[in-house]
């Protein structure tokens, strides 16, 4: 056990509408200024983890219904998101989603509702000096800006919030390499002069393993392995079914191998 | 000539009044998806109120003004507090029937205790008010209901625009779940333009009844007008709201004027059948931004 554990969920499992189960006892915990990445295929349950963490489920009729979530000492599981945020944890949802009818600015400005009536210029400086390219377009409504302009958008916007605890879901999604590459740049930058401890969702698991410290992977509502970040990039099995290598080494031919010989090992 | 301009200025300082009152409609709308039956109720409390407070209370008439509007937005507060807020998160129907069913508890309390006759205010706007441009006479009625939709617009205008909480309120509107990721009280949001509406309602409801008496059949009638007027302008456009309010105004006055008074009250439904077959989205709806 770290003395500077920030996060810990207890083998939680949650519930939505009552019937159906997607997580199955996850527990995971998450040191002070590290960046703490889940990987997993689609439906694995990590966007799931991160709202059970924001208290996001509440909306969509969803409840941690076993299991506990501490978050600075203090259980937080199926607190609303209002006072969750106001704790620190903010996060960044799936797909951006901007305010498309306010301007850059005013998207950001909504980003200090945690803190209202404080002043917030110099955050405002510190998200354009992160994201540059928001300069330009802050009189612009957001809805008419470009992919990777929205993605820098929602994560300063997250930012003026002064999150302990950042998360971050698929913030690769569906843009081009280069803009993924300055993305995760920025990230590992906020990480490091921030000090933000960061959750990062991601199907790029390549490019999140590089600025992670420590992963988890996620299979079937339930964690299946852990570890440091160099020790998942290593592993045979993430190579073969994230990184998309042969466990040699070199990328895998379908001709080599009769795929359904090769089963993970977890499961 | 001159008939026409007194119908013009007619039409267009009571259709800022309905502009009004439909933007508090379409300001609870936006943010929580509630069509509010009810509404035409609210302008009729409003009335009421200052009516209590300015000839029952002999209140002053600028502090029972300023009561009024204090006992509006409160009242508003405290409707979403105790019959809307446990609805959050059931079928918008149900939500919706509960208006229903809130405006005919309103009008029923109004008619226990003011029955259904015809109140008036005494008069208290000096006729030092009037305007007098060239034949035209502009009463001062008109002339007050004028000088307070401006204001209240140019206010509401500066608040939504650079206020924190009118930016919060806007956010809510556009995306509740990055709202609510943000930290936004979203509940409190649902709260305030509950108040705001209510409000709004009040105050024209106070100004309508100055200019046609009091009574509560009448008045929440013409609070129904918020239909026709928020489906012209576009059920979610606050200045689509105003716009449409005073279309509508403006029609009323030139039908009563030119075609026949009868029929004034009933314009307003046709545009609205009208709208729905041609612009069914409003003159000022949202049209989505889709990035291409």
């Amino acid at each position: 056990m770290n003395s500077d554990l920030l996060l810990q969920l207890n083998n939680i499992s949650v519930v939505y509408s009552d019937v159906i189960q997607v997580l199955k006892g996850v527990s995971l915990s998450v040191e002070s200024n590290r960046i703490i990445s889940l990987l997993g295929s689609n439906g694995a349950g990590k966007t799931t983890t991160l709202k059970a963490i924001s208290g996001l489920l509440k909306p969509e009729n969803g409840k941690v219904t076993d299991g506990s979530v501490l978050f600075d000492g203090a259980t937080i599981q199926n607190a609303a998101p209002e006072e969750i945020t106001r704790r620190g944890i903010i996060q960044v949802l799936e797909g951006r989603e901007p305010f498309k009818y306010l301007t850059i600015e005013e998207n950001l400005k909504v980003g200090t509702a945690t803190r209202w009536m404080k002043p917030y210029r110099k955050d405002l400086d510190m998200v354009y000096d992160y994201f540059p390219s928001l300069v330009k377009r802050r009189k612009t409504l957001a809805g008419y800006c470009s992919g990777g302009e929205l993605q820098m958008l929602v994560m300063g916007r997250a930012l003026m919030a002064h999150p302990k605890l950042l998360l971050l879901d698929e913030p690769s999604l569906g843009l081009a390499p280069l803009v993924v590459k300055e993305i995760f740049r920025i990230i590992r930058r906020i990480n490091r002069e921030q000090g933000t401890t960061i959750v990062l969702v991601e199907q790029n698991a390549n490019m999140a393993l590089q600025i992670a410290h420590y992963g988890y992977v996620m299979e079937n509502g339930k964690i299946v392995m852990e570890g440091a970040a160099e020790d998942l990039r290593e592993n045979p099995d993430v190579r073969e079914f994230y990184l998309g290598m042969g466990a040699g080494g070199t990328s895998r031919s379908y001709k080599d191998i009769k795929s359904y010989r090769r089963r993970k090992r977890w499961l | 000539m001159d008939f026409f301009l007194q119908l013009l200025v007619n039409g267009l300082s009571v259709g800022l009044l309905y502009g009004l009152s439909a933007m508090g409609f379409v300001m609870v709308f936006k943010s929580s998806s509630v069509l509010n039956f009810a509404h035409g109720e609210l302008l009729a409390i409003g009335a009421f109120l200052f009516l209590v407070l300015s000839t029952w209370a002999r209140l002053p008439i600028p502090a029972a003004f300023l009561m009024t509007l204090a006992g509006c937005f409160v009242l508003g507060f405290l409707v979403e507090r105790i019959f809307l807020r446990p609805l959050i998160g059931e079928q918008l129907i149900f939500v919706i029937m509960l208006t229903v069913g809130l405006a005919a508890i309103f009008k029923g309390l109004l008619l226990f205790v003011f029955g259904g006759n015809l109140h008036t205010y005494p008069v208290f706007l000096p006729e030092g008010l009037a305007l007098h441009l060239g034949a035209i006479y502009v009463p001062p009625v008109y002339v007050a209901s004028s000088l307070t939709g401006i204001i209240f617009l140019v206010l509401f205008g500066l608040f939504f625009k650079f206020s924190p909480q009118g930016i919060f309120m806007r956010s809510v509107a556009d995306n509740q779940r990055a709202a609510l990721s943000l930290g936004v009280h979203v509940k409190k949001v649902f709260a305030l333009s509950w108040a705001i509406a209510a409000l709004v309602a009040g105050m024209s409801g106070i100004v309508l009844g100055i200019i046609n008496g009091i009574s509560v059949h009448e008045i929440s009638a013409i609070g129904l007008k918020v239909f026709p007027v928020v489906i012209l302008g576009g059920l979610d456009s606050i200045g689509g709201a105003i716009i449409g309010g005073i279309i509508i105004g403006l029609l009323e006055a030139f039908t009563g004027g030119y075609i026949s008074p009868s029929l004034r009250d009933v314009v307003p439904y046709i545009v609205l059948v009208f709208i729905l077959l041609i612009k069914p989205y409003g003159l000022f709806g949202l049209v989505e931004i889709e990035r291409v």
